[in-house]
């Protein structure tokens, strides 16, 4: 498909002096599972919450779904899903009431009790949400957020806080949902998470896309130089190269068998994204004197 | 709102038509349901609001026995006619100011944004628990001032008449007032004090403990601002009938004037409402 859904020219978003979102371009194809990765304070869920129509932007030209998110109708509400960061509410009302509850609110919306079968909650239905734990409370917000059935589902770091199995049942489920064809937009914090879920991936610093693209290429890591190191003389020697092959088979020559201290490394996503955001992240939570003192062991 | 709002008709309409949205008293009655099961669930908040009156009644009624002034009107009638009416404001302004404030804080409110119900749904809801709340407020307040305290419930049809506008426009008056009063706690956690303090304050000089006719002139002035007062009023001219009209401050209900505030209270309650209701919490600015 080659539709967009969600198109984003220019925005620009400030809180006072702080430019939180300055000039991002998106454009995420309908069907596409979308991850937006940034540090805390780049710009993620304001940007997120613009394509949303929870704020309204300064500048920039916004559609989802052909429809300008600053000027919601209830139509459009109807085909856009929403995963909230943190909520707490229906504590009192179980698993099932809420879900057919919001499922009322949508002109076509999904079976609840085969929606509560496909979050994985069952054996909680009849259980009221407050007794449910961390991992299921976000379950039903999933739940909630496609249970009108919608076009585009956005999610705003949805397992933030999850241990590492619940975050692993959590990805089967988004992975499900994008099967289905929901184009699925989501911010995370998490590495891995975009690389498990993402077809294409933007990282957003300073409230600026730096970089864009599948995660297999993302800041050119397909075709980043592998880095050679070995020890000679003493002293640690490193050849940056895009043949490490040949530079193996040469220092084995030269070395005349064993090289000492040889390793041959190409950059993980991890590299490229810190390199991404390393060069201009000036993060108030990264950088506050007592986080640098632990930080850093190199 | 520019919302497309499907007519009336399509509340029946079982099979789902592409892209009719479900009307505003359909969402707003689903509300309501929800709304009243979580109110009802939520026990520390239904013993708060359902207790404190009878166990007010309770108190007065046993230290202040007897008549008022050796004529036939029971002090325990009085209370219940006072009592009545800060149940209905309990019922209206100290549930929605504290749950639209907790609404608020714990995503319930963003939630719904996100949503296709109308706002006006959302409304409805609260407005239709707050009936449910009231009513079963009024009617145990009755039936434990008629079985313990010797009340007469009036036979005549006018007397119902005036409890029934006195009750309508007092809860929606106190309702609006909630409503505006909600935007003032900055958290859940504080709502209840927020909201609660000026409420039990305004309930000592509105005449619901202590008559009005033994308060100074200057808090009258006070409590003559607010609908509490007058609701109280006009329920003590149902519940006590003329032999109470010489206990008023003026010797009269003064029933216009009791429209009169009352109404004004719905006109002001709504323009406040409308100018300074916010959605998101100062968190979220």
């Amino acid at each position: 498909m080659t539709q967009t859904a969600v198109k984003v020219r220019g925005l620009a978003k400030r809180y006072g002096e702080v430019r939180a979102v300055d000039g991002i371009d998106l454009e995420i194809g309908t069907g596409e599972v979308f991850a937006i990765l940034g540090p805390n304070g780049a710009g993620k869920s304001t940007t997120v919450e613009i394509l949303e129509g929870y704020r309204q932007r300064d500048a920039g030209e916004v559609s989802v779904l052909g429809t300008d998110p600053g000027h919601p109708t209830r139509l459009w509400r109807s085909r856009v899903g929403i995963v909230l960061q943190t909520a707490n509410d229906t504590a009192e009302l179980t698993v099932r009431e809420t879900i057919r509850h919001f499922a009322g609110y949508y002109p076509q919306a999904r079976d609840p009790d085969a929606l509560i079968e496909k979050v994985g909650l069952t054996d909680k239905a009849d259980k009221r949400i407050r007794q449910l734990s961390g991992g299921q409370r976000r379950r039903v917000d999933v739940a909630l957020g496609v249970v009108g059935n919608p076009e585009v589902l956005f999610l705003d770091e949805p397992t933030t806080g999850f241990d590492p199995e619940a975050r692993r049942r959590f990805w089967v489920l988004i992975q499900d949902l994008a099967q289905e064809g929901t184009t699925i937009v989501l911010t995370t914090h998490y590495l891995d998470e975009a690389e498990a879920l993402a077809d294409r991936v933007a990282v957003i610093t300073k409230g600026r896309v730096v970089a864009e693209g599948p995660p297999a290429t993302l800041g050119g890591r397909a075709v980043a130089k592998a880095q050679v190191s070995w020890l000679e003389e003493g002293e640690r020697k490193q050849l940056q190269t895009g043949t490490p092959t040949r530079t193996v088979v040469e220092l084995t020559r030269r070395f005349d068998g064993e090289v000492p201290e040889l390793t041959v490394t190409r950059p993980s996503l991890e590299d490229i994204y810190l390199d991404l955001i390393g060069s201009s992240s000036t993060e108030p939570d990264d950088h506050s004197p007592a986080a640098s003192r632990s930080r850093d062991p190199r | 709102m520019s919302d497309t709002v499907s007519p009336p008709a399509a509340i029946a309409a079982s099979p789902v038509i592409p892209h009719r949205l479900p009307s505003v008293a359909a969402t707003g009655w689903s509300r309501g349901i929800a709304e009243s099961k979580m109110f009802f669930r939520e026990k520390d908040s239904v013993v708060f609001t359902f207790a404190f009156p009878i166990i007010l009644l309770g108190i007065f009624g046993s230290i202040f026995g007897g008549t008022l002034e050796g004529g036939p009107i029971t002090v325990s009638q009085l209370y219940t006619a006072g009592l009545i009416g800060a149940g209905v404001m309990s019922a209206s302004f100290q549930n929605l100011g504290i749950g639209i404030a907790v609404d608020r804080d714990d995503g319930t409110l963003k939630r719904l944004a996100g949503t296709p119900l109308p706002r006006s749904a959302y409304f409805l809801g609260k407005i239709l628990n707050v009936l449910l709340v009231a009513l079963l407020q009024v009617a145990i307040l009755l039936a434990i001032g008629v079985i313990a305290y010797d009340l007469t419930l009036p036979a005549e049809v006018s007397r119902w008449f005036t409890f029934t506008w006195v009750f309508l426009l007092g809860i929606t008056g106190s309702a609006l007032l909630g409503i505006a009063a909600s935007s003032l706690p900055r958290s859940a956690r504080s709502a209840t004090a927020v909201i609660s303090m000026p409420f039990v304050v305004l309930q000592f000089i509105s005449g619901v403990f202590i008559p009005v006719t033994e308060l100074p002139e200057w808090l009258i002035n006070i409590s003559s601002l607010f609908p509490l007062k007058w609701m109280c009023q006009g329920f003590r001219s149902v519940f006590l009938g003329d032999a109470g009209a010489a206990f008023e401050l003026t010797g009269s209900y003064e029933l216009d004037r009791v429209a009169l505030v009352l109404a004004a209270w719905v006109a002001g309650g709504l323009v406040l409402c409308l100018t300074t209701f916010r959605w998101k919490s100062r968190r979220d600015g």
